[in-house]
């Protein structure tokens, strides 16, 4: 349980470009709707440079071929095809081998282990040119903070090629599940994004739901039964020290989730039946009623630049989405197709929506832009909910729940295009992911 | 298990031994049930038959009601049982109770927490208009955390969409 800091110093940039100026246009391949021909990459494993990095060498390749596989946007050639050796980083790389496998994007790299503290250095090149795509970098970190440094070489390389942020050294909070429906124990933990490195943040004493990364990914807000009544915790990851936000006697609140500045929460306060939505000062405990309905009024989520929230109302009779200044006042209402639409979240990069569908019985994760144009239903099942976006906007995790008695949660996510759809491996059943922004 | 589904809570206070949060910060229902049990006019105490226990609320007047799809109005048999209720809760006005809104697995759950708020909140008002005092009774809504029935059709959701008055305190001098 113990939390493991590690510094990724990225040192320098090292070596330059190959001299060779090809003129038929960097690599690059766009990240759009519609089909696309996955791009062919080999990652021969690292050079490894002292005697202890043996393992490491292959361990990090394995973790960087996976990010980049797993975005649906790259193909890994399996290293059974290659032709070219790879020993030595600093030889010249043999395009013409790499080129007979078809590969269009190569990754080299090496490491040295000197007792607890890693090295890793590499490049990116573009086959079919024989440049390289940026420059030479390297990362230095400790032994146990090893995958991290593998996916901040995936994001290097990922960010390269798509001119996409990258968004694989990164966490995911959620809610780890055991047990049967009607008695399902639930407990807060905390992984990569990948599954890996599980660590749990609570016991399964009281009912958790629900948490969600602050703005540096630093804290979590959660709601949790621990007193008989839903309240709402904020809970800090390093030390899991954790203080309730107190609401008056006979409420409950719910939903919350920090604003861009993480200064303030915003969350769903119930009285006397009637659910609105409230922002709260985290430090005063200053709370601001921001509706004032007979509706039910909840799942509310911020713009990145903090002026707007989206939420969720069935003040027109069903659940549908709505968009409100920040500090409230009149509501617009963004979705009008069929069904009941909720737990709205904005996208980090501002453009769209991500949402909760139920529609003819099932369920569906979407996407629509913020004046709910181009709804986009990205997935279908008996029961899909909680979207949470990766930290560059283009990847959603959300819980998916299986029918009937024997009925199990478990996380899953898929890109903005539906194409590439994915279970995340847990130890336990997941539900209610929250994905960190990228890790510093 | 903190929260036991309401159907073991019976067994559990029959056991003496329920866990149930206490939520009132005073007594917990295990206190509802006296010890020794003695036969007092044939009427074990705390069993089925004695008018005045948990069992007794439980099910011989009814410690739950039932909601259509998506609704927090009381049906015509809901209101019977909550009658049922009032006058159970004043006749035994030691008892508090905390009036749990449940919902069926169709909804997200955050919906289904305001949802079942509406429920509990419902079924509450009623208790109060016929009379019991509102500072005995509290709400808490469970969304869909806790199901008394697991399938996934309409035979189950309907037993789920709830309002289940569960008394806490009572006899305890």
């Amino acid at each position: 349980m113990k939390f493991v800091t590690m510094c990724l110093a990225l040192v320098c940039a090292f070596g330059l470009t190959a001299g060779a100026s090809a003129q038929q246009g960097p690599l690059r391949i766009t990240i759009e709707e519609g089909i696309i021909t996955p791009l062919p990459f080999a990652v021969p494993t690292f050079q490894a440079e002292t005697a202890e990095a043996g393992q490491l060498a292959q361990d990090l390749v394995r973790v960087i071929a996976a990010d980049l596989q797993g975005t649906g946007v790259f193909r890994e050639i399996p290293s059974s095809a290659f032709i070219a050796q790879y020993t030595d980083f600093n030889a010249p790389v043999s395009f013409p081998d790499w080129k007979a496998i078809n590969a269009q994007a190569l990754v080299t790299g090496a490491v040295a282990v000197t007792g607890n503290s890693v090295n890793v250095k590499f490049r990116v090149f573009d086959v079919v040119s024989g440049t390289n795509i940026g420059e030479g970098l390297q990362f230095s970190g400790t032994t146990d903070g090893w995958r991290r440094m593998a996916h901040k070489v995936a994001d290097e390389v990922y960010s390269r090629i798509t001119g996409e942020g990258g968004y694989f050294d990164s966490r995911v909070v959620y809610v780890s599940e055991t047990g049967p429906k009607n008695q399902r124990a639930k407990r807060l933990a905390i992984m990569d994004y990948d599954g890996a490195n599980v660590r749990y943040l609570t016991d399964s004493s009281a009912i958790v739901l629900a948490p969600r990364f602050s703005p540096t990914g630093d804290r979590v807000l959660y709601t949790s039964y621990a007193t008989g009544f839903p309240r709402i915790y904020v809970l800090d990851i390093g030390s899991v020290q954790q203080r309730v936000l107190e609401s008056a006697e006979g409420t409950m609140s719910f939903a919350p989730r920090f604003s861009p500045s993480g200064n303030t929460v915003v969350y769903s306060l119930s009285q006397g039946g009637n659910t609105d939505i409230y922002t709260m000062d985290i430090n005063s405990g200053q709370s601001v009623r921001l509706t004032n309905t007979p509706s039910i009024e909840t799942a509310p989520s911020y713009s990145p630049d903090g002026s707007q929230i989206v939420f969720e109302s069935d003040r027109s009779g069903s659940p549908q989405l709505y968009i409100m200044s920040a500090g409230g006042g009149e509501a617009k209402r963004i979705s009008f197709g069929e069904g009941r639409y909720g737990t709205p979240v904005w996208s980090p990069r501002g453009d769209l929506v991500a949402f909760t569908k139920q529609n003819a019985g099932r369920f569906h994760i979407g996407v629509m832009r913020t004046d709910g144009s181009e709804e986009r239903l990205l997935t279908a099942s008996f029961l899909d909910e909680g979207p949470t976006w990766s930290p560059n906007g283009r990847v959603i995790m959300f819980t998916r729940e299986t029918q009937g008695e024997g009925g199990a949660s478990s996380l899953y996510s898929v890109d903005i295009t539906g194409r590439v759809l994915q279970r995340v491996n847990t130890p336990e059943g997941g539900s209610d992911p929250s994905w960190s922004p990228l890790q510093q | 298990m903190k929260l036991l589904p309401a159907a073991l809570l019976v067994a559990a206070v029959a056991l003496s031994a329920c866990t149930n949060a206490n939520r009132f910060g005073g007594d917990d229902l295990a206190s509802a049930n006296p010890t020794g049990g003695t036969p007092l006019n044939g009427v074990i105490a705390g069993s089925a038959n004695d008018p005045a226990s948990t069992a007794y609320f439980n099910q011989t007047v009814g410690d739950r009601v039932l909601f259509e799809v998506d609704q927090s109005t009381l049906t015509a048999t809901g209101r019977a049982t909550l009658d049922g209720q009032a006058g159970w809760l004043l006749t035994n006005s030691d008892y508090q109770a905390v009036i749990e809104g449940h919902a069926d697995e169709q909804g997200t759950r955050e919906y289904n927490l305001a949802l079942g708020a509406r429920r509990a909140n419902a079924a509450q008002e009623y208790l109060v208009s016929k009379g019991v005092p509102a500072s005995r009774l509290r709400v808490v809504s469970y969304g869909k955390e806790r199901p008394i029935e697991i399938c996934s059709n309409e035979a189950c959701y309907a037993k789920n969409r709830r309002a289940v008055t569960v008394l806490a305190g009572g006899q305890t001098s």
